[in-house]
């Protein structure tokens, strides 16, 4: 991404030996100081619409006794942070272990009296940690996640040491949870299922598993008010319903706190679903604020039959602030709250143009697009970069909701579903989000089930391939061969 | 506010009969259900950009001894709440008893075996909640502050049991602190310059105030991790180092917390500064995204000069991404962040007009913009109101901060002064924010001390006034009144 930075081109090439000259890098559209063809001196935009501010990489240590939501809560996380553009990676010491050991045997192996084993599981963590040091120090992380019990104070000290040395930032995060329906659900839920217990039918696997659970109580010592005062971390009580938070250090544990304080793991379902089809899609038009066309029409209607036939408990739906977005929710019959944040992406210059007319007015912008379409600003308008960022209360809030509709548009939905399954950014920008279609999202295990109902009224194709060609010198047809029909 | 929803005029007129025909309000630009001249429905829009997420009134219940910073996170909460749209009011316990007992003689009045003042203190409390009732229910408010000790549990489950029975959600905001340091200084700053103490000497004042905490100390009961383990609360220990929160219920409460575990009490100074005059201002443009003229080019010499000047620990210096403030900073010499939401607002069809072009163009848009400059959003434009929205997180990270210079646009610095200086909605797109003018804000006790520095470099003025006359039918010239000059 910084590489992009450097490939300066200057309308003000006439003035440029003056200091305090700026120029706008062509694809991200940053000004950043002239410094000549032969270099470019990189101020701290990294080409995010957010500043990063992180400093020292952080590594957070999940702490608890198996299943209490550890790994649940690691991928969650990270998966926000990714998504926000934080470079996030979970390293899980029980991945280690079952490539040390080939083949898991019963819950013996974690008996804190098996020496044996113990010296495989530290081995494992000493592992783990290096691996740490590599992604932040070779692969440009800038959060890594220790998910792992850490259960005793001896293992947390020697973590502790091991990162002041580095020059990383601890931040603990501890799962306490002693509610037994709680931990059974979650035994059902991801441990039965887990590698380890490949060939055992249900009840032993639970059984085995709670006895591993003993052997880990026996040591277990959770943080302390007092002698682990001066420590960063979080406490989390019966997934969520109090929190103890001690020494937050910077804006990203800042964060990752309310994150981890607005999530939760009541059963619900997320419907997405574009507007209906609009008049400027059947143009083959970008942006702009029009109505729906007589087909959107009728797939607003369906869409609320669908919705009714659902049956979903406490609906919320939720529109942007453009005509399309809130035509398409008066059709549910249903209350909607409108956000600014949904509205469509920016097209800036671009708005309400055809494919066609933006290679013949912009052709070399257009390809600038093809070349890196996530972080491509249009002139005087967003990037999906830029779209993350504003999307990101949204995002937050859905966290805290239950059963959510949110009724939104092509850009916004990919950005959305990107977050809901971990797609990254390169992936995003070409995520397959047709009009005329709800896609029904329900958190399972560690991630989401999708379920893609095509409403059956038909619809334009809108979404454009990345095309073969993407250099700006390529040839008209070479940047058009993969644009949708259209009117 | 909801009124101005009503004045629908329509480009649609020829459809408003058609089912789900919507009409966009002429100052929100709002799509709203077309439902003929006689009335309209309000969706769930409020005319914000962010749905409001709140039903029930929310009372929040400050809970602690005397000098723990009780008044000055009701007054900054409080601050914030409006700020970001939700109607809050804090009613402080100390001024109904200096109203109920006109003055005040020593600490005897609040011992505890003083049934008299008892008496006294507890009609207080009873014609505060009588207030919040008046409040929720007539006043539109959503957020009550009650500032007083409640330091014991007979008094909180008084105001819980008050809160049920009218349908108001409860939160308490506990402050602990044993640190007899900040305590002193809590007294010094605050205490002994109150209303309670006009005629002391300052060693007078702060021993009886002592004497008075140790009234309140004998009966004081912290809210109890299991007893009231069924409350919704927030303990914040020692000014921040650590928090418990429990059981938050929804959206506002989460938003609640995460402000208070955001704000700090560190000594600091926020400076404040527009980008140096640029080629559009010369021209009395709007918007766009020039470069700086000759002029604003020495400011941004002389801000640096200032800056050097102040000696400043750790500054943090942030830029929007537009040209202008960014070769403002680059002069400064220290490494500098861009913000893409410290972009100036967007005028949409009128960016790059000036006053005479969009009065010549778009005369109804200018006169709607002059009836209420706050929440009228220029077409494909934006409003203060969206800026305000746009602005949170830049705020939220001011709080984290230490020392910051922000250099921004008039409209977002008008924003960002607005909360700073708890200014309403009204007054917030009339501050005055001159170019070439440094702000220096340094919190002192519960605001904010303001120092203005004009640095000495002419600049146009670009600060329009409210003319007199507002209405659609009004002639140019009077349009045209308070226009600053420009070449």
């Amino acid at each position: 991404m910084t590489l992009s930075v450097c490939a300066l081109r200057s309308a003000d090439m006439t003035t440029d030996q003056e200091k305090n000259e700026l120029t706008q890098t062509p694809l991200l559209k940053i000004w950043v100081p002239w410094l000549g063809m032969g270099g470019c001196k990189l101020n701290r935009r990294r080409g995010s619409s957010v500043p990063q501010f992180t400093n020292s990489p952080t590594l957070i240590v999940m702490v608890g006794l198996p299943a209490r939501g550890k790994t649940y809560i690691s991928k969650k996380l990270t998966r926000y942070l990714n998504w926000i553009g934080v470079p996030t990676k979970v390293f899980n010491l029980g991945q280690y272990r079952r490539e040390a050991v080939q083949s898991y045997k019963s819950f013996e192996f974690f008996r804190p009296d098996n020496e044996e084993a113990m010296q495989i599981r530290k081995a494992c963590a000493t592992n783990a940690l290096k691996d740490v040091v590599i992604y932040f120090s070779k692969e440009h992380g800038q959060v890594a996640v220790f998910d792992a019990t850490n259960t005793t104070q001896e293992r947390r000290v020697s973590i502790v040491s091991f990162a002041k040395e580095k020059g990383y930032k601890v931040f603990f995060v501890e799962s306490i949870c002693d509610d037994p329906e709680i931990i059974a659900q979650n035994i059902t839920d991801v441990k039965v299922s887990s590698p380890d217990y490949l060939n055992c039918d249900k009840d032993e696997a639970l059984a085995d598993f709670l006895k591993r659970i003993e052997c880990y109580k026996q040591t277990y010592v959770p943080l302390d008010d007092e002698k682990d005062r001066r420590l960063s971390y979080i406490k989390i009580f019966n997934v969520g319903s109090r929190y103890l938070v001690n020494c937050v250090q910077d804006h990203i544990q800042s964060r990752i706190v309310y994150y981890l304080m607005n999530i939760h793991v009541t059963p619900r379902s997320i419907f997405l679903s574009r507007h209906g089809e609009s008049n400027m899609n059947l143009l083959g038009r970008i942006g702009g604020d029009s109505g729906l066309s007589p087909r959107g029409h009728k797939y607003a209607t369906a869409l609320g039959t669908f919705i009714k036939s659902q049956r979903i408990k406490d609906l919320k739906v939720w529109t942007s602030h453009m005509k399309r977005t809130i035509q398409t929710a008066e059709h549910l019959g249903i209350p909607y709250e409108q956000w600014k944040a949904l509205n469509e992406i920016d097209a800036g210059v671009c708005e309400e143009y055809t494919y066609e007319e933006i290679q013949d007015n912009h052709p070399e912008e257009f390809a600038l697009r093809d070349q890196d379409k996530y972080r491509y600003r249009y002139p005087k308008g967003e990037s999906y970069e830029d779209l993350v960022h504003r999307l990101e209360p949204v995002i937050m809030e859905l966290e805290r909701q239950e059963n959510v509709l949110v009724v939104c548009h092509q850009a916004v939905m990919r950005c959305l579903l990107a977050y809901l399954l971990d797609k990254t950014a390169d992936e995003l920008p070409y995520l397959k989000c047709p009009l005329h279609t709800v896609l029904k999202l329900t958190p399972v295990a560690y991630g989401c089930k999708v379920e893609h109902v095509f409403l059956n009224v038909e619809a334009v194709n809108t979404h454009r391939e990345r095309p073969g060609n993407v250099d700006v010198s390529r040839d008209p047809e070479e940047a058009l061969k993969t644009i949708p029909d259209h009117f």
